[in-house]
C-alpha cells in the first residue's frame, strides 16, 4: 500500500468535501447578512422572514465547514510533514493567521448572532452578522494564499534544503492569490445564487400546485393566502419570489464575475505553469486554438493518439496572453523543458522509499485536466443561463406551473457546486509531479519547488492512512446524507419552520432586546 | 539564547493554556450531558450554557495547531504525523461534537436526540482524551529518528503518559464543567454541580497533577518546582472555596490551577519542545524546530495586534451572555411545521 496515493486521495476527498460547504457559507452568509440589512432599514416582513429562513440553511451547513476544516488544518502535519518541514517558514504563517485573524471572529459573531436575537440592540446584532461574514471572506483571502503559494512561490529562497520566507508583502500580494481569490469568491456567489433560486422556485411552484396562488388571463400571479397553514400567507409569496429574483441576479452576475478573474487566472498560469496550461486544452503540440471537443486517448502521456475534433483558432492564445496569435506550448514542447530544468528522475533520497529515483512523469493527468477545466466552464455557464431564464419566466410576478421546470430548477441547486469542485480539481491536479510548483517568473525563488511525492510523511504507514481514509470517507458520507435531510425537512417547512413564532401568531415577531430576565430565551439550542 | 523562538514557545504554552480553559469546560459540560442532565430540559440547559461560546473557544485549538506550523514546523510535522491514528479519532471526535451541537435540537424526536446526545458525550471524550495525550507525549517524548520521523510502527507512541495525559484533560474538563455549570445555571441544576464538584474535585485533579509531577521529575527545574507547588496550591483553595459556595472564586482558583500547572510543564520542558526517547540529540527544541526569525518577527507582530483583540471580543461575548440559565427559561422544543398543504390536509383528515 502506497501511503503517497492513499494520502492523495485522502487530501482530494476532504477538501473537495469541504469545498462543498464552504462556498455556500461564504455566499450564502453574504446574502443573509444583505436581507438583514433590508430588513434593518425597511422593517418589512418579508425581509425578516428570508432572513430567518435562509439563515437556518445556512446555519445547517456552516456547522459541516467547521467540522470539515478542523481535518485540513491537521492534515498537513499528519499524513504531510516532509511538506510541512520544507514550506512551513512560509506556508504556515498564513494559515496562523487564518485562524487568528479569521476563524476567532467568525466563530464567536456568530455565536453572538445566533443567540443574540432580541439580546442585542438590532443594529449590533446586524453588525455581528456583517462581522463574521466578512470573517468567512477573509478566512478564503488567508488560505487561498496558502494555496496560490503552492502554484506561484514568490518571496522566498532556498535555505539549508527549505524555503524560508524572505518578502511576506510578495506572499500576501502575490498576483496569482490575488487572482484566485476574487475567482473563488465568486464563485461562492454563483452558489449561492443557485441555491436561492432552485428553493425559491420550489416554494412558488408549490404555492400554485396547492391553489394558493393562480394566474390571471394576463399571466399575472394573483397571490392568495391559505388560511389555517402557517406561514404561507401574501407576505409568504414576496419571500420567495424576492428571494427568486436576488438569488437570479446573483447567479447571472456572479457568472460574469468568475469570466472576467478566470480569464486573468489562465494569463497568470500561462506564464507560471505552462504544463498545465497544456494539459488542461489536451493540447501536444503548439497552437493558438481551443479545443471545444479532443477525443482520444488523453491518458497516454505521450499524446500519440489525441485528436481535436472542434477547435476555435485564437480563442487559446487569447485565454493565454489576450491576444489571437501566440502560440501557447503543447505537452511535446514542455516535457524536454521540464526535463532539462529539473531533471528526469526524482532525487536518489532514502526518504522517497520506493519511489526514490524513479523517472518523473511531468504530464498531468489529462483526462482530468481536460475536463475538469470544461465542466467548471460549463457547469458554471448552464447555471448563468438558467437564471437569465428564470428572471424571463417569473416576470409576471410567479413561476410557470410546470412540475419539469420546477425539478430542472431544483436540480440545478447542483451545478454550481460542480463547476467549484471541477475547477479545484483541475488546479490542483494540474499542478502535479509538484506539490509547490516551480516558479519560472521570479528570480531567486527557482530552487523552492517540490515534487508531491516527496512531501508526504516519511515515517506515517500506507495502513494508517488507508485506516483514517475508511474512516473519514465514511462519516463524510453520512454526515451528507445528515445535512441533506436536515436541509430538505427545513426546506420543505417554509419560512414557519424557522420561524415558530408564525405557527403561534400573538408574540411579536421583531421586539428589540428583552430586558425581562424570566423569559424564555429568544434562541435556544 | 534565541529569543523570537523562545517568545513563540511561550506564545504557545499561552494558546494550549487558553484552549484547555476555555474549550475544558465545553468538552467537560459536553461528557456531562448523560451523565449530569436528567433530562430533555436538563441536557438543554447545559447545551445552550456553551451554545454561543463553544465555537469560538475550538478556535483556540486551531489556532495552536496552526501557530505551531508557522513558528515551529518541525515541532508540527514530528508531533502530529508521529500520532497519527490517535489524532485521526480526535479529529472524528470534533467533528460529531460539533455537528451534534447544532443539528441535536433540529428535529423533535427522542430519537434523533438521543443519538446526538451520545455523540457529543462520546465526542468531547474522545477529543479531549485523545488532545491530553498528545500534550502529555510532547512533554515526555516519541520515538523519532535524526529527521523527525517516528520508528516503531503506528502505535509506537503508546506509552503509559499517553494515558496518563489522556486521563488528565478528561478529568480536569469533568471539575472545570462542574465548577462552569455551577456559575452559569440557576436553579437545582447549580446546585447538583455543586454538589458534585466538591465531591469529584481531589479525583478528577488527580491525573493531571500527576502529569505535572511526573514533568516535573523528568525535567523539573526550580521555578517549574515553584509552580507546580502553586499549582497545588491553587487546587486546594479551589476545593475549599466551593465547599464555602464561594462559587465565583473556585472557579478562578481552577483556572490559576490550570495556568500554574501548564505554566508549570512547559518551563520544565524547555527548551525542548519534543523530546526523542532514542536519543537526546534527535530532540527537537526551540532552536532546531523553528522557523526564521523573518516570518517569527512577522508573526509576533500580527499576534500584538490579533491577540489582545480576540481576548477582548471573547470576553464581550461572555458578558453579553452572562446571565445565568435554568430550566424555565428553556423555550418548548417545536417540530418543523410543513407549509405544503396538503400534507397538512392529510395530517389532518
Ligand atoms: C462556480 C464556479 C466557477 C465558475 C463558473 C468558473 N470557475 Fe474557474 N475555478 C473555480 C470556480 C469556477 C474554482 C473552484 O474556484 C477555482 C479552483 C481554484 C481557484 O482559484 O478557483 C477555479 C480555477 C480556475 C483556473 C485555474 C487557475 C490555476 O490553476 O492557476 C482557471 C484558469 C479558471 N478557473 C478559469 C475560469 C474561466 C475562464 C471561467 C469561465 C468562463 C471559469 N473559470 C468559471
Ligand atoms: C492551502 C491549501 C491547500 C494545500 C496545501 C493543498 C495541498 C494538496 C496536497 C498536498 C495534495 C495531495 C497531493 C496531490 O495529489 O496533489 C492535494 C491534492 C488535492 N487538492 Fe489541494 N491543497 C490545498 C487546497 C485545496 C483546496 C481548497 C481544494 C479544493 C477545494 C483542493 C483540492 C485538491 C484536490 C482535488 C486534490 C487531488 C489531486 C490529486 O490527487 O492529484 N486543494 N492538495
Ligand atoms: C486545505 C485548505 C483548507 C484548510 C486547512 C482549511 C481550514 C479550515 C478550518 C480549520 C475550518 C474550521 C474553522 C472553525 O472551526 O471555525 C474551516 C472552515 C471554513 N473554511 Fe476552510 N480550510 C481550507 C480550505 C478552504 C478554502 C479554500 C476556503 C475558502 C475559499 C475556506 C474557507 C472556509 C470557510 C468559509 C469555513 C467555514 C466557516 C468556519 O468554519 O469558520 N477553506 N476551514
Amino acid at each position: 500500500m502506497d501511503p503517497l496515493e492513499i494520502a492523495r486521495w485522502q487530501f482530494g476527498i476532504t477538501t473537495v468535501y469541504h469545498f462543498m460547504m464552504v462556498p455556500l457559507t461564504i455566499g450564502l452568509g453574504l446574502v443573509v447578512a444583505f436581507m438583514q440589512t433590508l430588513w434593518y432599514r425597511s422593517g418589512k416582513a418579508e425581509y425578516l422572514r428570508m432572513t430567518k429562513f435562509w439563515g437556518k440553511l445556512f446555519l445547517i451547513n456552516f456547522i459541516m465547514g467547521v467540522a470539515t476544516g478542523i481535518v485540513q488544518e491537521f492534515q498537513f502535519g499528519m499524513a504531510w510533514s516532509e511538506y510541512s518541514r520544507f514550506v512551513g517558514d512560509v506556508f504556515g504563517a498564513p494559515l496562523a493567521m487564518e485562524a487568528l485573524l479569521a476563524f476567532f471572529v467568525e466563530s464567536t459573531f456568530l455565536g453572538l448572532w445566533i443567540f443574540g436575537w432580541k439580546q442585542l440592540r438590532k443594529g449590533l446584532h446586524l453588525a455581528c452578522l456583517w462581522i463574521a461574514v466578512i470573517g468567512s471572506v477573509i478566512s478564503a483571502y488567508f488560505i487561498i494564499v496558502a494555496n496560490s503559494w503552492m502554484q506561484h512561490p514568490v518571496g522566498v529562497t532556498l535555505q539549508d534544503g527549505r524555503g524560508r520566507m524572505v518578502d511576506a508583502w510578495a506572499v500576501f500580494t502575490n498576483n496569482t492569490a490575488i487572482v484566485a481569490f476574487s475567482h473563488t469568491i465568486m464563485g461562492a456567489l454563483a452558489v449561492a445564487g443557485g441555491f436561492l433560486l432552485g428553493i425559491a422556485w420550489y416554494h412558488l411552484w408549490r404555492r400554485r400546485t396547492d391553489g394558493i396562488d393562480t394566474v390571471d388571463e394576463n399571466g399575472r400571479v394573483v397571490v392568495g393566502e391559505a388560511a389555517g397553514v402557517p406561514g404561507r400567507d401574501k407576505t409568504d409569496h414576496k419571500v420567495w419570489l424576492r428571494s427568486l429574483r436576488i438569488g437570479a441576479v446573483i447567479a447571472a452576475i456572479s457568472f460574469a464575475g468568475t469570466s472576467i478573474t478566470g480569464d486573468l487566472q489562465g494569463k497568470l498560469m500561462f506564464v507560471q505553469q505552462p504544463m498545465k496550461m497544456a494539459a488542461a486544452e489536451a493540447a501536444c503540440h503548439d497552437g493558438t486554438q481551443f479545443s471545444v471537443l479532443s477525443v482520444g486517448d488523453l491518458g497516454s502521456k505521450d499524446c500519440s493518439n489525441i485528436v481535436a475534433v472542434i477547435e476555435v483558432p485564437g480563442l487559446l492564445s487569447f485565454l493565454a496572453k489576450g491576444d489571437f496569435t501566440t502560440d501557447v506550448k503543447g505537452v511535446n514542447t514542455l516535457v524536454p523543458e521540464y526535463q532539462a530544468k529539473y531533471g528526469t528522475n526524482l532525487p536518489n533520497d532514502p526518504k522517497l522509499g520506493d519511489r526514490a529515483g524513479k523517472a518523473i512523469q511531468y504530464v498531468p493527468v489529462m483526462e482530468v485536466t481536460y475536463w475538469g477545466f470544461r465542466m467548471m466552464i460549463g457547469f458554471g455557464g448552464l447555471a448563468a443561463l438558467a437564471a437569465v431564464v428564470a428572471l424571463w419566466l417569473t416576470r409576471r410576478g410567479t413561476v410557470p406551473a410546470s412540475r419539469w421546470l420546477m425539478r430542472l430548477a431544483v436540480f440545478g441547486i447542483l451545478a454550481p457546486f460542480g463547476a467549484n469542485a471541477a475547477g479545484w480539481i483541475f488546479t490542483e491536479m494540474g499542478r502535479q509531479p509538484f506539490v509547490v510548483a516551480p516558479n519560472p517568473d521570479v528570480t531567486g525563488a527557482d530552487p523552492v519547488f517540490m515534487y508531491t511525492a516527496a512531501a508526504v510523511s516519511p515515517g506515517v504507514s500506507g495502513g494508517e492512512i488507508l485506516t483514517s481514509l475508511i474512516l473519514l470517507s465514511a462519516v463524510y458520507a453520512a454526515l451528507m446524507v445528515v445535512e441533506v435531510k436536515l436541509l430538505t425537512t427545513y426546506i420543505r417547512g417554509g419560512v414557519a419552520s424557522a420561524m415558530p413564532e408564525l405557527a403561534h401568531p400573538g408574540k411579536d415577531e421583531d421586539s428589540g432586546p428583552s430586558s425581562d430576565d424570566t423569559d424564555v430565551l429568544a434562541f435556544a439550542y | 539564547m534565541e529569543v523570537l523562538p523562545s517568545i513563540w514557545f511561550i506564545a504557545i504554552a499561552v494558546l494550549w493554556t487558553g484552549y484547555l480553559f476555555l474549550e475544558g469546560f465545553d468538552l467537560g459540560v459536553g461528557m456531562l450531558m448523560k451523565l449530569f442532565a436528567r433530562s430533555d430540559r436538563e441536557r438543554r440547559v447545559l447545551l445552550n450554557t456553551v451554545g454561543p461560546v463553544w465555537d469560538g473557544n475550538e478556535v483556540w485549538l486551531l489556532t495552536a495547531g496552526g501557530a505551531t506550523f508557522a513558528a515551529f514546523p518541525h515541532w508540527y510535522a514530528s508531533l502530529f504525523s508521529a500520532l497519527y491514528l490517535p489524532l485521526t479519532l480526535v479529529l472524528l471526535g470534533l467533528i460529531f461534537r460539533a455537528v451534534a451541537f447544532e443539528y441535536r435540537g433540529k428535529i423533535n424526536t427522542d430519537r434523533w436526540r438521543n443519538a446526538w446526545d451520545w455523540a457529543i458525550v462520546l465526542g468531547s471524550f474522545v477529543a479531549a482524551f485523545g488532545i491530553g495525550a498528545a500534550l502529555a507525549l510532547s512533554t515526555t517524548g516519541l520515538p523519532l529518528n535524526a529527521n523527525g520521523d517516528r520508528v516503531g510502527g503506528p502505535f509506537a507512541w503508546f506509552t503509559p503518559y499517553a494515558l496518563l495525559g489522556g486521563l488528565a484533560v478528561v478529568g480536569f474538563a469533568l471539575v472545570h464543567a462542574l465548577a462552569f455549570l455551577m456559575i452559569k445555571t440557576d436553579g437545582e441544576i447549580r446546585h447538583r454541580a455543586r454538589a458534585w464538584l466538591t465531591r469529584w474535585l481531589p479525583l478528577g485533579l488527580v491525573p493531571i497533577a500527576a502529569w505535572v509531577v511526573a514533568v516535573q521529575l523528568l525535567h523539573g527545574k526550580w521555578f517549574s518546582w515553584v509552580l507546580t507547588v502553586l499549582a497545588v496550591a491553587a487546587a486546594v483553595a479551589a476545593w475549599l472555596l466551593a465547599r464555602r459556595q464561594a462559587e465565583g472564586k473556585a472557579f478562578l482558583s481552577l483556572g490559576i490551577f490550570l495556568a500554574a500547572g501548564t505554566s508549570a510543564i512547559f518551563s520544565a520542558v524547555y527548551p525542548v519542545v519534543l523530546p526523542s526517547t532514542l536519543d537526546p540529540a534527535f530532540n527537537l527544541t526551540v532552536a532546531n524546530a523553528s522557523s526564521s526569525d523573518y516570518t517569527l518577527g512577522l508573526m509576533t507582530v500580527v499576534a500584538c495586534i490579533g491577540l489582545p483583540l480576540v481576548i477582548a471580543y471573547q470576553a464581550w461575548t461572555y458578558w453579553v451572555f452572562r446571565r445565568r440559565i435554568s430550566a424555565a427559561h428553556i423555550p418548548d422544543s417545536h417540530t418543523v411545521l410543513p407549509a405544503v398543504v396538503r400534507k397538512v390536509l392529510k395530517g389532518q383528515s
